[in-house]
């Protein structure tokens, strides 16, 4: 298991990548079963050697191998055993080859699973994620080697950024990457039919499932570092409207877009072109948002080691991923035909204008982001776009697609009438109404009101699609639990991810009303925040594995009554020269209370500690909400429809099967 | 005949598929025009003429903006014209009670001040908090002014607090920083620049 046998490993996995590429294209081509069945075979063959180099850099981190730079320059010896392994990704080489074996995952997965797909598509499909795959590995070869030596090999290593050492840090780029890394797949789907010149239901069908999945993965991931940022960073803010952050909400904007046209496809064969066009775009800026990271284009929190050398290298990738297929999506589009049609009013329409609003949503943060440094090249200002600017441009947005939200999936196909459906959301609008007058005295401003209003509205009507649907009240009790079995189980899916966004936004618009004050204080000193007295009751120092903690101790009471006590610290890594704030969160699931310690001022027998004090009303509906999400996704990933009996494909000329 | 029409597509198909061939075109001309512009970002900064981490304030070497401050206790406001006046260099100093960092700067700026006088602007804060602030953790200016509004900030470019403008004699902006003074590579920086306009 040394490093240069992981290195081999990867390189193997490279020449497989090539293969896979090569050979199932031309096999396509000329309509030739054994080059076409040699795909499956290679892209399992690369994710065993992608696995294989994988295990060699775990190992070494392990191991404490420091004579390997990678390690040396992310590990050292006093590090706990999980941060070691979960390591090996928090580093740019790493992250790297991370992002490459979930792409070998995914290929897998797709010769493993695909099974009822026509060979020639599966072969392309194949085909086109090997050549992905071969980019990012001869990255990681050329210009970002996890596995380069030094010599001669040091005793320890410079250890790892101290605020990385946190379990939700650990599995966030995991479940992040397979995130943007799972777009690959519809990615390849949309290149495969352009190449083929034929999108369909079945097309649609075969999509559907990858994107979902991939988009239940974003979700997480997203979720998970935002959270992350809430309590580790301490700073008491969910968001940071940072280019790395706008970077994955980009691609999941349009990928929640993806999933919901490719459904128009597979159920009406209509918006064909668009879907196409959207999973390429999908994967494009998955992959664009890695590059400006990972070259320093972008100015954000998050510190990769940022080399414009490697930057060259991803931009030739890119330019070669997107524009190749782009190129071919000009060449080969305009021949897709035509679907159904539809009016108007209808679920086709409902689930256009849900793509309008998600991609001007997408189009206002990518601009927002890429904003300052265009400006700064064309016209040499630093300008930064921030909260301000987001917060104005995207609400006005949201607020619309949540109200079509409630009564979108109760549109029959191809026509529909209105009134029908808002007559059956009746309960729904009243619930809302009540809601709107409560917000109205709760809270303050017109746009979190407006927010909180249409986030209950949306779960009221996600409620009453699946009420209506099995009839509740309307039959007996068993009667609409039959119905609720036979239901598709992506029904439910589809109406729980819908209610988890009601969830997020509720937990959104409340922490618009956070409140928060900076207070410095001595030892025994009672400071009031949102109805609470916190009481700073004493400040020690303890010693800890690698650091010294100053720990505080803050009782907090509610009309007299301890609520909770809590202990933010202070840890001053000796290795690092750096300092982390613990938070202290105490939350009932409604609201969280959030102490930080901050400096120690004044003299030393008398001193004054800087605290930040925070009341975040629901915050934890906002990460709970994007969990309900992503559940919604799994749901509707089980049902058996997404899997099974799809619908077949008219049989191609074959000129094998003519033989 | 129909089979002649058939192969033959009328000019007005022929312009139904060119439109649609320009608009399939599109996407492909928007990612070409942003991957120039990649590139062009990526060989500035191998070459070094192109920073996006960098916060270059647009003021530096020119006059000080026109303003005026008013009065933030303990310190009495300043308004341009009192910068142009001075024979000596000042610190201009942007800060606020609510900024951590700022409060972090204090100890810094109480030694800095026996060096050179330093002025405040009291950036979006509430008089009171400002006040306090300056009460608790002493108070390094010579003269403070309040800038509620955050209006003058605009003017003199500021990204953040804390921020800091030295003002040679005769009112010329001659060094920015963007970070907080108790850094020793920016205290370097200072350094360098005071004994370049012989102070």
């Amino acid at each position: 298991m040394s490093p240069e046998l992981g290195r081999f490993a990867l390189s193997l996995a490279c020449v497989f990548a090539l293969a896979q590429t090569i050979l199932p294209l031309i096999g396509a081509q000329r309509r030739d079963r054994r080059l076409m069945t040699l795909a499956p075979g290679l892209a399992l063959g690369q994710l065993v050697a992608l696995a294989a180099s994988f295990l060699c850099l775990v190992n070494a981190a392990i191991t404490n191998d420091f004579s390997v730079s990678n390690i040396l320059e992310n590990s050292a010896v006093a590090k706990p055993l999980l941060y070691k392994i979960t390591g090996v990704w928090g580093n740019h080489e790493g992250s790297i080859l991370l992002w490459a074996m979930i792409l070998g995952i995914c290929g897998a997965a797709v010769a493993a699973f695909g099974r009822n797909l026509p060979s020639a598509l599966k072969a392309r499909v194949l085909a086109v994620l090997g050549g992905v795959a071969a980019g990012f590995e001869l990255f990681c070869l050329t210009t970002s080697d996890p596995f380069d030596r030094v010599w001669p090999a040091p005793l320890d290593g410079q250890g790892m950024n101290p605020l990385l050492q946190d379990p939700g840090l650990a599995f966030h780029p995991p479940i992040l990457y397979t995130g943007y890394v799972g777009f690959a797949v519809p990615f390849a789907f949309a290149i495969a039919a352009l190449i083929e010149g034929r999108v369909d239901a079945a097309w649609g069908r075969w999509v559907r499932p990858w994107a979902v999945a991939a988009w239940a993965f974003l979700t997480c991931g997203i979720a998970l570092g935002s959270w992350w940022s809430y309590y580790v960073l301490g700073w008491g803010g969910y968001w940071f409207w940072d280019p790395v952050e706008n970077a994955s909400l980009i691609p999941w904007l349009s990928g929640t877009a993806l999933m919901h046209s490719a459904v128009v496809v597979e159920k009406r064969e209509a918006l064909k072109i668009w879907t196409v066009l959207l999973a390429i775009g999908t994967f494009s800026f998955s992959l664009s948002g890695t590059f400006l990271v990972r070259s320093g284009i972008l100015n954000s929190v998050h510190a990769f080691a940022q080399d414009p050398a490697r930057g060259i290298f991803i931009l030739g990738l890119l330019g070669l991923v997107i524009g190749g297929s782009l190129v071919l999506f000009a060449w080969r589009a305009p021949a897709l035909t035509a679907g159904g049609l539809f009016a108007p009013v209808s679920r086709e329409g409902a689930l256009v204008l849900n793509n309008i609003l998600l991609c001007s949503l997408c189009a206002v943060v990518l601009t927002g982001t890429m904003y300052p440094p265009f400006m700064s090249l064309l016209f040499g200002k630093t300008i930064s776009v921030g909260k301000p600017f987001f917060d104005a441009a995207t609400i006005p947005l949201a607020i619309p697609l949540f109200a079509f939200m409630g009564f979108g999936p109760m549109l029959p196909w191809k026509r529909a009438q209105l009134w029908p459906v808002l007559r059956r959301l009746w309960v729904a609008a009243l619930i809302t109404l009540v809601a709107f007058g409560i917000n109205l005295w709760g809270l303050s401003g017109v746009l979190p009101v407006l927010c909180a209003t249409f986030a209950v509205w949306v779960i009221a009507s996600s409620a009453t699609d699946i009420a209506s649907r099995i009839a509740l009240f309307r039959v007996p009790l068993s009667q609409s639990l039959q119905r609720a079995r036979s239901l598709p189980r992506s029904a439910f899916g589809a109406a729980l991810a819908h209610a988890g966004v009601g969830v997020t936004v509720l937990g959104l618009a409340a922490m618009s009303q956070a409140q928060h004050r900076i207070v410095e204080v001595h030892v025994g000193q009672t400071e009031r925040l949102a109805g609470y007295d916190w009481t700073l009751t004493g400040v020690k120092t303890e010693p800890g594995p690698n650091y010294t903690a100053m720990v505080a101790t803050i009782e907090i009471r509610h009309n007299g009554h301890i609520v909770t006590v809590m202990h933010p610290s202070k840890r001053s890594f000796n290795s690092q020269n750096q300092t982390t704030t613990e938070v202290s969160i105490h939350t009932n699931g409604l609201s969280d209370l959030y102490g930080v310690i901050g400096d120690r001022h004044g003299p030393a027998a008398n001193p004054t500690y800087v605290l930040r004090l925070h009341y975040n009303p629901l915050a934890p509906w906002m990460w709970f909400g994007a969990l309900i999400m992503a559940m919604g996704g799994a749901l509707s990933l089980s049902d058996r429809r997404m899997r099974v009996g799809a619908p077949r494909r008219a049989p191609l000329p074959d000129a094998v099967a003519a033989e | 005949m129909s089979d002649e029409l058939a192969s033959r597509p009328s000019a007005d198909e022929r312009r139904a598929v060119t439109r649609r061939r320009l608009m399939m075109g599109l996407p492909l001309a928007g990612a070409g025009v942003c991957g120039i512009a990649f590139w062009k970002m990526l060989a500035g900064m191998q070459s070094g003429s192109f920073n996006p981490h960098d916060i270059n304030a647009p003021v530096t070497g020119r006059p000080v903006p026109v303003f005026t401050l008013a009065d933030q206790t303990p310190g009495t406001g300043f308004s341009a014209e009192d910068l142009r006046a001075l024979s000596k260099p000042v610190l201009i100093n942007f800060f606020a009670s609510w900024c951590i960092p700022c409060i972090a700067e204090m100890q810094a700026l109480l030694s800095l001040q026996k060096r050179l006088p330093i002025w405040g602007v009291a950036y979006k804060d509430k008089p009171e908090n400002a006040a306090g602030l300056l009460k608790h953790a002493g108070n390094p200016y010579a003269r403070i002014g309040s800038d509620r509004e955050g209006r003058v900030a605009i003017d003199w470019g500021v990204s953040g607090v804390p921020e800091s403008f030295l003002i040679a004699p005769g009112g010329t902006i001659v060094w920015h920083s963007a970070a907080g003074l108790d850094g020793d590579e920016v205290m370097a920086g200072l350094d360098n620049v005071l004994k370049r306009i012989g102070a």
